[in-house]
């Protein structure tokens, strides 16, 4: 991430990092989690689940663990944990 | 892919869902599910054990969802859910009693009962996906399509005006009015949290997509809704409900409209008539 | 604190009465709307019931009232609603939801004149048909003619207890007259009072199903909040309550829901039998207008006629086994009801080829006796 000014306290801060779990036959393909990605951390798959829908894939692990895809997938086949550091 | 767990953990909403019944019959768009998804996180929120809550639905697409919650919970006729609820809640108040259902269920053929359950401040959560049509039986036009709208049933558009429930439910008495999009989910779920906690009759208004039926006939993809959920809306907590229509040409007002304190159906009903008054002496004793 | 039950002798009405056989079966949730004729109950529990803990709610039309009793009776507890015919037709959509969900409650209908408004005023017997067959789709039920205040009492009781037993909605099927009229009513102690309460589930909870039938073909009814996170659902549904859109369970609901009133006629029917056994022709009647029958039973017999009377106090299920029987040695029938011929084809179905008339008229009165005997003249 770019700084105008780097803070003061940016070498003790922790962000904290997320792992996304895809459960991705539950997946209907909507693209809500991949459209609203604050980070943009995930793009539709080439493969297809068992529905015959493309769900997501993780682009480039950069998830800081919000929980929003959690909690705006319809389908309850996206959910973020806490990353080992 | 690094840190990958091999063995992926449950979702955490899990213990909330009744996963035997998954997949759920909401299309791919529909935002009934995130709704539902906010509703469930609320209820983990509050902490209170699940054995302490009730959900009623009417009938329609959102109408499914006291069917796939893993509590208590009733699946009743064609509008009403809040007539079913009321008396859950008179019969065993220690209940938190939540109806998730939808527009036209709600204020169409169960407006009545809305309005009733709103004027005695009965202590219920009354959860309105308001998708702006008749989405199960296939797109037709609502009390809540908005005006010029087509619909199955108004292939011209649709020539009526639409209620503005935050302003029919605050002129109805609820006491604790709100609301948001799917789109807004963390908002939308703490305030259903808040909701739960309020004592009195508690509204709040979630918009969704219905991309299928009503977004098809009037050229809006699922993703054009939530765009418009995100670029046309501007939450003003407090604002007068009377300016909450939704016009989303001049933009749509989310956030709580109104949160008052009451006594309750149950807390007055208790205190007028929680023992017997000499005055009133029967014919037969 | 008053008693719960009000043991002693009262002149009080139908309608009281009714309340009164609410209060001392369990009742401890009512939920009304006002209607003449049966106004009286509502206003007679809604005073008693906060003194034996209970609720009284008068909502917003009779959907509603209907509606919040089936809501009231998944948390454990015993609930009724009165109503008269127009009420009646707006109940009919919650009468279907509580007999395919399995959901006791009692429903006292004290019918007056119709259609529409009719005569409020006047009693009539003409919703015996809809209440077997006014909500849509198949199903059986339960309904109780009382035919005096006294009966308004026990019979709301027995009303209870059946609809406790077999997980259904139980209906009084009263009139504005019995509804009105002040008689004698004596009520007993409370321990001689016959009271069933649902049997609740035991055994595991996370195999537990809704709507597994134990011995007598009636699943055990949990409450809500007992930890058995039941779904309740009015869509055609499996033994464990979940909806299933197909043929088969389609079928085997049905011949769950039918079957625990089929198999059960015998401890359902209740009839009364006056001068039967020598009897040539039988008089059929049930509610108000047995009353008068009695008195055509005696003038017949004084005039030289073999009647006597197949009193129904429970209408439906109907004793067809009953008739049949009687067919096979009297020579006629005659139902007696107010109304054009609603139970009168039942009889004559079940008579048949026994010759079956009605003594009937539109409604807003008794039926007199001598209509009865006219008939009987005339016919046999």
């Amino acid at each position: 991430m770019k700084y105008w000014r780097v803070p003061l306290d940016s070498e003790d801060v922790q962000v904290i990092r997320g792992t996304v779990c895809i459960l991705k036959d539950r997946c209907k393909g909507c693209g809500y989690c991949i459209e609203y990605c604050p980070r943009k951390n995930l793009e539709f798959s080439k493969e297809f689940n068992a529905k015959g829908y493309h769900p997501p894939a993780v682009k480039n692990e950069d998830c800081l663990n919000c929980h929003y895809c959690e909690l705006l997938c319809p389908e309850f086949a996206i959910f973020t944990v806490e990353a080992p550091i | 892919m690094k840190n990958r767990p091999e063995i992926q953990p449950t979702h955490p909403l899990e213990d909330l869902v009744r996963m035997d019944r998954i997949p759920h019959i909401w299309c791919s768009g529909c935002g009934t599910g995130s709704i539902f998804s906010s509703c469930l996180t609320a209820i983990k929120q509050t902490g209170i054990p699940y054995n302490k809550f009730s959900m009623v639905s009417g009938i329609g697409c959102s109408g499914r969802g006291a069917g796939y919650i893993n509590i208590d919970s009733f699946h009743t006729t064609h509008g009403r859910a809040i007539p079913f609820a009321t008396g859950i809640k008179m019969a065993k108040p220690e209940l938190n009693v939540i109806v998730f259902s939808g527009d036209g269920d709600l204020f169409a053929i169960g407006g009545n009962h809305f309005i009733h359950a709103a004027r005695r401040n009965m202590d219920i959560t009354v959860i309105c996906v308001n998708n702006l049509t008749y989405g199960m039986t296939g797109g037709q036009v609502a009390a809540t399509t908005p005006h010029r709208a087509k619909s199955s049933t108004t292939t011209a558009g649709n020539p009526e005006t639409p209620f503005n429930l935050p302003l029919l439910a605050y002129a109805s008495g609820a006491t604790y009015v709100a609301r948001w999009t799917m789109l807004h989910a963390r908002d939308l779920a703490d305030s259903i949290e808040e909701a739960i906690r309020h004592k009195g009759f508690s509204f709040i208004e979630a918009l969704s997509p219905c991309p299928v039926n009503f977004g098809r006939r009037n050229k809006e993809k699922s993703l054009d809704t939530l765009k418009k959920y995100y670029e046309k809306t501007i939450i003003r907590n407090g604002a007068n409900p009377a300016e909450a229509d939704i016009d989303f040409n001049k933009g749509v007002i989310l956030g709580k409209f109104l949160q008052i304190s009451k006594p309750t159906h149950d807390e007055m009903y208790k205190k007028m008539y929680g023992q017997s008054k000499p005055n009133e002496e029967l014919k037969t004793s | 604190m008053k008693p719960q039950i009000l043991t002693g002798t009262h002149f009080i009405n139908g309608d009281e009465a009714c309340a009164e056989g609410a209060i001392a079966a369990g009742c401890r949730f009512f939920g009304g709307y006002p209607i003449t004729p049966a106004t009286e109950v509502a206003e007679h529990i809604s005073v008693r019931l906060p003194h034996v803990g209970g609720v009284f709610i008068q909502m917003e039309d009779e959907i509603a009232a209907m509606t919040s009793i089936l809501g009231a009776a998944w948390t454990g507890i015993k609930t009724m609603t009165a109503t008269s015919g127009p009420g009646f037709s707006l109940m009919m959509e919650t009468v279907g939801l509580a007999i395919v969900t399995e959901t006791p409650c009692v429903v006292v209908n004290v019918q007056r004149g119709g259609p529409s408004t009719g005569l409020p005023t006047h009693g009539a017997q003409a919703d015996m048909m809809q209440v077997r067959w006014g909500s849509h789709g198949d199903y059986e039920i339960i309904a109780l003619a009382p035919s005096s205040p006294q009966e308004m009492f026990d019979l709301t009781i027995i009303a209870f207890n059946l609809s406790e037993t077999y997980r259904t909605p139980v209906f009084i099927m009263s009139d504005e007259i019995v509804g009105h009229m002040s008689e004698k009513v004596v009520i007993p102690e409370a321990s001689k009072i016959k009271t069933l309460s649902r049997p609740k589930p035991t055994g595991r909870k996370d195999k537990f199903k809704l709507y597994k039938p134990g011995p007598n073909g009636v699943a055990p009814m949990p409450a809500i909040g007992d930890g058995y996170n039941v779904h309740v659902t009015g869509l055609t549904h499996n033994e464990k309550g979940y909806p299933v859109m197909s043929v088969d369970t389609q079928k085997e609901m049905m011949h769950r829901l039918l079957g625990k009133i089929r198999n059960n006629l015998d401890d359902i029917i209740m009839t009364e039998e006056y001068l039967l056994d020598d009897a040539e022709f039988v008089i059929v009647s049930y509610g108000v207008s047995a009353r008068t029958s009695y008195t055509a039973v005696e003038e017949a017999r004084a005039m030289g006629i073999k009647a006597g009377l197949l009193r129904l106090i429970t209408v439906w299920p109907f004793p067809d086994d009953k008739i049949r029987e009687l067919a096979k040695r009297v020579k006629g029938f005659v139902t007696v009801e107010i109304n054009m011929g609603q139970i009168a084809r039942e009889v004559e179905r079940c008579a048949a080829p026994t010759p079956a008339y009605l003594a009937g008229h539109p409604g807003g009165s008794i039926i007199p006796p001598d209509d009865v005997l006219k008939i009987l003249k005339e016919a046999f």
